[in-house]
């Protein structure tokens, strides 16, 4: 099958720069087209360093990081915004949006940022069906916290991307929310053709997932 | 460019957050280069004015009192006169070798405002005057309007008017009996005679004429029939003769070389000042000393005088200037402060944008972006603020009126100005960019 993200004797440090941050080591993945796949592990495991790594947003120290077949150790600064613009979707663990901005900014302003074209058309699909179409004028503070998810989705898949990367995107929800974040997350990322990859410490998740990587068992 | 862009919508989004903010640094902007702009336009205008007013004019002579006083009133038309001095004194002074040219002047009357001077033709060659329409006077009672003066009182050749007792307008004891009839109209020259009313130095003393009958009599300028008629109506007796006992009241003899009536026996005849033009650079050393030792005279220099009066004002202008000064750094620390306090509140924001793709280029460019527009819209405010004031003191006060200082012109120095207030505006936000360039790293996502 055709691999997606694989990583191989990553380390790197916590928190960015802290040069008195012990260094840790990343597990080794394999993440293949298609293969939604989970980051299980406590707090504190790495997950999160790891996600931030396949995104291209982490120092790393040492090893080898592949996206769709490209370096993202070796590669110039400018080239890995533009691939992560491009083609990796984010959904973060806490849900920002930037605030200054309607919804509907917030999405014309991510396909900007990936050096794309703005596209109404597709902006309106996407939240009609995650179901805020009519909160695209409001600001974020105005939404809930289930709409503002919804907008962070929506804004994750509005690049079309290859690879949808979320990081806790469940922890802050009840049960209910939960399972609705997640059908929503596996079902976006089905429709639009990309490959998921959750990163959690959520058990309640791990039924979704075929493929399921366990990290730092401690 | 699409990186521009980008960096501007974000900027404006953040600088829209921030209303009052946005607000109040654009004011604050926009009076301190209001206040420089008004300040400079004024300042230069007066300055340009006053040079032009003075070309040519190398010396004053006129009765004693302050030098810049007799400045002002009898080169620039601002202030009141010093005093009447004897034509007969100012005689042999005037005919030395080292003068080339003495312009005669008699004030005293006005019409609407506009001051009428009797003079001789040679002040019109002195700021290269010509005429609209019409003629040069011939006889008293012709005068010749300054352009300023043609359009604010709709006066043409061949229109009568009156003058009025004083320099300003009163409504109150006018020459009614003795109305001027406008023989011409000057082309506009840019100088304090767009605003004047020329006429003949006899038509001033014609009309100020009462008490010596034989001396007009004697001047071979005037004619009898019009003399014999001023003495019988003219109403100014001595009674009121002490009222108006500066500018006015010339009585006799016309001045000296400049006119061709020089002798006579109307010595009485007075003068508000002569204007010297020095036949050589020379005359400057020994000429005035001459003046000033007489008695009943004084040599006043319009460049020494004028550069004195901005000597004067300077003192304000810079304190205001300085005032203005802190005004723009205020602003300068409240962008400063403004952008600091959303990056805190930001952080966020920013390393989110990186995580979207934006370079760390975006980045800094929107911060700087929001200093700019903060700038740019505290410059035009600044520019609107500076010129209407500036409009507005030029025609309120009346010694900007007579300077015609307005602010519907542009001047290079505004370019600095500008300059400087955007410098301002990008310097204060070039540390905020640097720590968004830090601080844009999106492990501060993960840290929280």
């Amino acid at each position: 099958m055709d691999t997606l993200v694989f990583t191989e004797d990553v380390t790197c440090r916590y928190g960015g720069d802290a040069g008195a941050q012990p260094r840790i080591a990343l597990p080794n993945i394999n993440v293949t087209r298609g293969n939604h796949t989970l980051l299980l592990g406590p707090s504190g495991s790495g997950k999160t360093t790891l996600i931030n790594c396949i995104a291209g947003l982490q120092v790393v120290q040492s090893g080898r990081i592949e996206v769709a077949g490209a370096d993202m150790v070796s590669m110039s600064i400018r080239n890995r915004d533009q691939l992560r613009g491009t083609m990796i979707g984010m959904v973060m663990q806490r849900l920002h949006l930037i605030s200054a901005m309607t919804i509907r900014a917030n999405l014309q302003l991510a396909q900007r940022l990936a050096s794309r074209k703005v596209d109404n058309p597709l902006i309106h699909r996407l939240t009609e069906a995650l179901g805020i179409v009519d909160k695209l004028d409001r600001f974020p503070h105005q939404l809930s916290q289930g709409e503002s998810q919804r907008a962070a989705i929506a804004r994750a898949l509005v690049n079309k991307p290859t690879l949808l990367l979320a990081d806790e995107p469940t922890s802050a929800l009840d049960d209910k929310n939960c399972e609705a974040a997640i059908s929503l997350l596996l079902d976006q990322a089905a429709l639009h053709g990309a490959t998921l990859i959750v990163a959690t410490h959520d058990d309640r998740i791990k039924s979704r997932f075929a493929h399921v990587v366990l990290l730092g068992a401690a | 460019m699409n990186q521009f862009a980008t960096a501007f919508s974000i900027a404006a989004a953040y600088l829209r957050e921030k209303k009052l903010a946005t607000a109040l640094n654009v004011l604050l902007l926009g009076l301190g280069v209001g206040t420089i702009i008004a300040l400079v336009l004024l300042l230069a205008q007066a300055e340009d004015r006053m040079e032009r007013d003075s070309a040519g004019i190398d010396l004053v002579i006129g009765a004693k009192g302050s030098p810049m006083q007799l400045i002002l009133s009898s080169v620039f038309q601002v202030d009141i006169p010093t005093g009447n001095i004897l034509a007969a004194d100012a005689a042999p002074i005037i005919s030395s070798r080292m003068v080339k040219r003495a312009v005669p002047l008699a004030l005293g009357d006005s019409h609407k405002g506009f001051r009428i001077v009797g003079t001789s033709k040679d002040y019109l060659d002195l700021y290269q005057g010509k005429l609209a329409g019409g003629r040069l006077w011939e006889k008293p009672l012709e005068a010749v309007l300054g352009a300023d003066v043609a359009r604010a009182t709709g006066l043409g050749v061949g229109a009568k008017f009156i003058g009025t007792h004083g320099l300003v307008d009163t409504g109150s004891s006018e020459h009614g009996d003795h109305p001027y009839i406008v023989v011409g109209v000057l082309a506009s020259s840019g100088t304090v005679m767009d605003r004047l009313i020329l006429t003949d130095l006899t038509s001033v003393w014609g009309l100020h004429e009462h008490t010596s009958p034989p001396a007009m009599a004697s001047a071979p300028s005037t004619p009898a029939k019009q003399n014999t008629g001023k003495d019988a109506k003219h109403q100014h007796g001595d009674k009121l003769g002490n009222k108006h006992d500066h500018a006015h009241d010339a009585k006799s003899t016309p001045a000296g070389k400049v006119d061709d009536h020089e002798h006579g026996e109307d010595e009485k005849r007075e003068v508000t000042a002569y204007l010297i033009q020095y036949a050589s650079p020379l005359a400057a050393v020994s000429f005035p000393r001459t003046v000033n030792a007489s008695s009943a005279m004084q040599a006043a220099s319009p460049a020494l005088e004028s550069a004195r009066l901005f000597q004067l004002v300077g003192v304000g202008v810079t304190a205001l200037k300085g005032f203005a000064v802190v005004m723009m750094v205020c602003a300068g620390l409240g962008i400063f402060i403004g952008l600091m306090n959303a990056l805190d509140e930001r952080r966020a924001d920013l390393a989110l944008l990186r995580v979207l793709g934006a370079s760390p280029t975006v980045v800094v460019l929107s911060t700087l972006l929001q200093g700019a527009i903060l700038g740019i819209l505290g410059v035009i405010l600044g520019l609107i603020i500076g010129h209407v004031t500036a409009d507005w003191i030029g025609q309120t006060y009346a010694a900007s009126q007579r300077l015609a200082i307005g602010g519907r012109i542009w001047i290079t120095q505004e370019w600095s100005i500008i300059g400087g207030a955007l410098l301002l505006a990008l310097v204060s936000s070039l540390m905020p960019a640097w720590r968004a360039y830090r601080d844009a790293t999106p492990e501060l996502l993960a840290a929280k």
